[in-house]
């Protein structure tokens, strides 16, 4: 349920406000960033994602550490079918 | 340990177990409670246990938004696939927790349209590309999910959407560590603070914990490094008679939370009275709803929803086990006619549950091998 994700931001999309494409683990998705609008992203910005939002930034080795956790804990593939889930 | 190797940096992993053990006085017993499912999960994962010393003793917290939801929500939720207009969406979390007469799951097996989607918005965008269908969210979640449901609500009435509903069950995380500090037969020494629901709501609204409860808590990240350094900021905490609150997991956690998302939420949001909680009973101000202003996407005012009230299975020890009164072994339907496959109580439902935790690693590895010797 709590999932949180790490990805890499690739750009900010023009279709609408707050949608970034974002790369998680070479599978790239949209997601909402108006979370972060305190803070913007930009591109090559490392983001949690949280149920399709970015909700917190972190650095790159942050990033790697989660997706280890993940990988650990036997949730990664439920991460990348969230990821790959998002419409 | 054979664990221990798969994790970064374990000669500080084993260091900092001995550290614990040096701080931790012989003569006391120490109960710390994590306060997040997620935590839970780790901790039984990694065999944490293992590397404490037996004096300290790790009780699992409320922190699970798929256990702690009452199956008369759920029911509530359900009623309104009785609509044939409606389509249900959730988080796949949700698709197998039991209501009265069945799961979501089970209610699609019945021909109700029940949809998964992976975030609030998805939802949203299924109301748009079905104009003449209705679609609800049954949202769940701490102040983690809360800010993109409040997001997703916030667009839909920009949009002018007229064809979408949530149905509100999220929850805040305050008022049931002040319930369980009220609950007469919860003694308990510190807190491991949720590390997710941090990065929304930050570290000040634990103060009270430390200031009027004299208990200290330190907000953690999710390694096992993580976790014992939690423990062990703890134990200084209570050897030098302090109680603060302490952040482990500043790389992930800011002091102040995200701004943005509280804003959204307080926005959309406003606290319920007071919400039952599945084993707990009615906590005052512990959920939320809609605002007046977001009325038209409110489920619970545009459906006749019943308000189902449903007790537990008698047999089901839900309540004990989430205020960590029992372990989930201590209930009588554990490992029997309640499993991770078959699950009864919502506790044995989700990853994040105690009950499951235990099942899948302490339950099925003393069942696979029968004895494991810590090294320490």
């Amino acid at each position: 349920m709590c999932l949180a994700i790490p990805g890499q931001i690739v750009e900010l999309l023009p279709e609408r406000d707050n949608l970034a494409l974002v790369d998680v683990g070479g599978v790239r998705r949209k997601i909402d960033v108006g979370l972060l609008a305190d803070d913007p992203v930009r591109a090559g910005d490392w983001v949690l994602i949280h149920v399709g939002f970015a909700m917190s930034k972190i650095g790159e080795k942050e990033a790697a550490e989660q997706m280890r956790i993940l990988a650990i804990l036997g949730e990664d593939e439920a991460a990348m079918r969230e990821v790959e889930g998002y419409g | 340990m054979r664990f221990v190797d798969e994790f970064r940096e374990p000669e500080l992993i084993s260091r900092t177990a001995q550290e614990i053990r040096r701080l931790a006085d012989p003569n006391r017993h120490y109960r710390l409670m994590e306060v997040c499912g997620g935590h839970t999960h780790a901790i039984y994962r990694f065999g944490l246990k293992d590397l404490l010393p037996s004096n300290i003793e790790l009780i699992h917290g409320p922190g699970c938004p798929v256990c702690v939801l009452p199956m008369g929500r759920i029911d509530d939720g359900l009623s309104m696939t009785a609509q044939p207009e409606v389509i249900f969406t959730a988080f796949g979390d949700m698709m197998r927790v039991p209501g009265t007469r069945g799961s979501p799951l089970e209610y699609k097996a019945r021909g109700a349209d029940v949809r998964i989607v992976y975030s609030p918005s998805d939802a949203l965008k299924l109301a748009l590309n079905n104009p003449d269908r209705h679609v609800m969210f049954f949202a769940i979640g701490f102040e983690t999910t809360a800010p993109s449901t409040a997001l997703t609500l916030m667009r839909a009435r920009k949009l002018g959407i007229r064809n979408f509903s949530v149905f509100c069950n999220h929850v805040t995380i305050i008022p049931a560590i002040r319930a369980i500090l009220d609950s007469p037969d919860m003694r308990l020494d510190a807190f491991i603070g949720p590390g997710h629901v941090s990065t929304v709501i930050g570290c000040r609204p634990y103060e009270w914990i430390a200031r009027n409860e004299g208990k200290p808590i330190v907000v953690s990240g999710f390694e096992p490094l993580d976790l014992l350094e939690s423990v062990l900021m703890l134990l200084r905490q209570m050897r030098e008679g302090r109680a603060e609150v302490e952040n482990q997991y500043k790389r992930v956690v800011p002091w102040e939370g995200n701004s943005a998302a509280l804003k959204a939420m307080a926005e959309v949001f406003e606290l319920r009275p007071y919400f039952e909680w599945r084993g707990m009973g009615f906590i005052s101000q512990s959920a939320l709803r809609l605002r007046d202003s977001y009325a038209e996407f409110d489920a619970e005012q545009r459906f006749q929803v019943p308000g189902i009230r449903v007790t537990d299975p008698k047999a089901a020890q839900c309540g004990e086990v989430l205020k960590g009164v029992l372990k989930p072994a201590q209930c009588k339907l554990f490992g029997n006619e309640c499993t991770p496959e078959r699950p009864v109580g919502a506790l044995m439902v989700s990853s994040e549950g105690s009950c499951a935790a235990y099942y899948n690693y302490e339950h099925r590895k003393a069942s696979l091998v029968t004895t494991v010797a810590p090294a320490f």
